[in-house]
């Protein structure tokens, strides 16, 4: 699927910029796009090499196997692939608790950690996704978040009332959100079996 | 309640980074040297990444340089109307999964233009709060340990998007 919807967004993008005789702008959006990238990747190396750290200090103090432990009744229903207590529930843990107290910064190596834990165990066929990939994944983005700091400071920043107002909402739509991703996971999952 | 996950989301970290290496220490953990060894990696690991988003990021810009993801939206808005979605907040649910930068600089000039308590204010708030950048995460999160093959990931991230679409719009109906 992801193979179309690149292809989409290149060919119909191209088409669209003919079309409007504006075809010059195909290749600048081309190189922009690539310097993003580039400086996004690179911009990841401080904050993952920090977080490898740390991750690395609450495994050999036994941390991470405490708190995958803690959350065995919930991750072993989601994860049945994974064996229990494995480092890569820990990791998963923290990604999503990051991820819903709003802390981008520390939920992205954390994810990154969880991945390549998930990919130890993904000896079968190293360049396609597990099944526990896609779980966790389905739930990464849609995750519950509780604080949605940039767009509360956004509100702030043009004079709102009740800036933190949409938060309750905000809650709502994102655990909608959650069940969605996990039932489709499930769906998808047995169908996908059944193909492959 | 708010102030509580607020202040909460402050001390986070800073009790994490005290405590992790002191429990580290008293179970006898080289502390230094651990930490060391594990961020020996993140080089390794970001660089990874480059040509996965650089793939992405080069089709989402042109993408939108072009003016096709607004033709897009436009061809999606009758569709889209008769389920209740307001035609302002188009370009920002088509963006969403393709680029937080460009959906939150949607979600700002919407701000700005209608006034952060407007309804539609609201609702993109909701929308950009509640939602996340499923293709840079998919791509990101899967680059980092070399997965070319997505499988169904894809589809479940694409589907929790649009429930999250739609139940905005429902609950900032119900609520504002």
């Amino acid at each position: 699927m992801v193979n179309y919807v690149w292809l989409g967004m290149m060919v119909f993008g191209i088409l669209v910029a003919a079309a409007r005789g504006h075809i010059e702008v195909v290749t600048k959006a081309a190189l922009d796009g690539a310097q993003v990238a580039v400086k996004t990747s690179l911009s990841l190396i401080a904050i993952i090499t920090f977080w490898l750290g740390i991750m690395k200090l609450a495994e050999a103090a036994g941390l991470v196997r405490a708190l995958a432990r803690l959350v065995r009744p919930v991750t072993s229903f989601l994860f049945p692939s994974v064996p229990r207590d494995h480092p890569a529930m820990g990791a998963i843990v923290m990604n999503l608790s990051a991820n819903i107290l709003g802390l981008g910064n520390a939920a992205t190596p954390m994810g990154l950690i969880a991945m390549q834990e998930l990919q130890k165990l993904n000896k079968r066929r190293p360049d396609t996704a597990s099944e526990a990939m896609c779980t966790f994944l389905a739930l990464n983005t849609g995750c519950i978040t509780v604080i949605p700091t940039t767009i509360i400071g956004i509100r702030v920043l043009y004079g709102s009332q009740d800036p933190a107002e949409i938060v309750g909402t905000t809650i709502f739509a994102t655990l909608c959100g959650m069940t969605v991703a996990i039932l489709a996971d499930r769906i998808l999952r047995s169908l996908y079996r059944n193909r492959w | 309640m708010y102030e509580v996950i607020n202040q909460i989301s402050r001390w986070a970290i800073p009790v994490m980074l005290l405590v992790i290496p002191l429990v580290a220490f008293i179970k006898k953990v080289p502390v230094f040297e651990t930490f060391v060894e594990g961020a020996e990696a993140g080089f390794a690991t970001a660089i990874k990444t480059i040509p996965f988003l650089t793939a992405m990021l080069v089709a989402v810009s042109i993408f939108r340089a072009s003016g096709a993801m607004e033709l897009l939206a436009s061809w999606l808005a009758p569709v889209l109307s008769v389920l209740g979605i307001p035609a302002d907040i188009l370009p920002h649910a088509v963006m969403r999964p393709l680029s937080g930068g460009a959906a939150l600089g949607i979600a700002t000039e919407i701000i700005k233009t209608h006034g952060p308590d407007s309804f539609i204010g609201r609702l993109v708030s909701t929308m950009q709060g509640s939602s996340d950048t499923t293709f840079y995460i998919l791509t990101l999160y899967f680059g980092s340990v070399g997965i070319r093959k997505y499988r169904y990931a894809v589809a479940s991230g694409l589907a929790a998007d649009f429930t999250t679409l739609i139940a905005s719009i429902f609950i900032c109906k119900v609520m504002f």
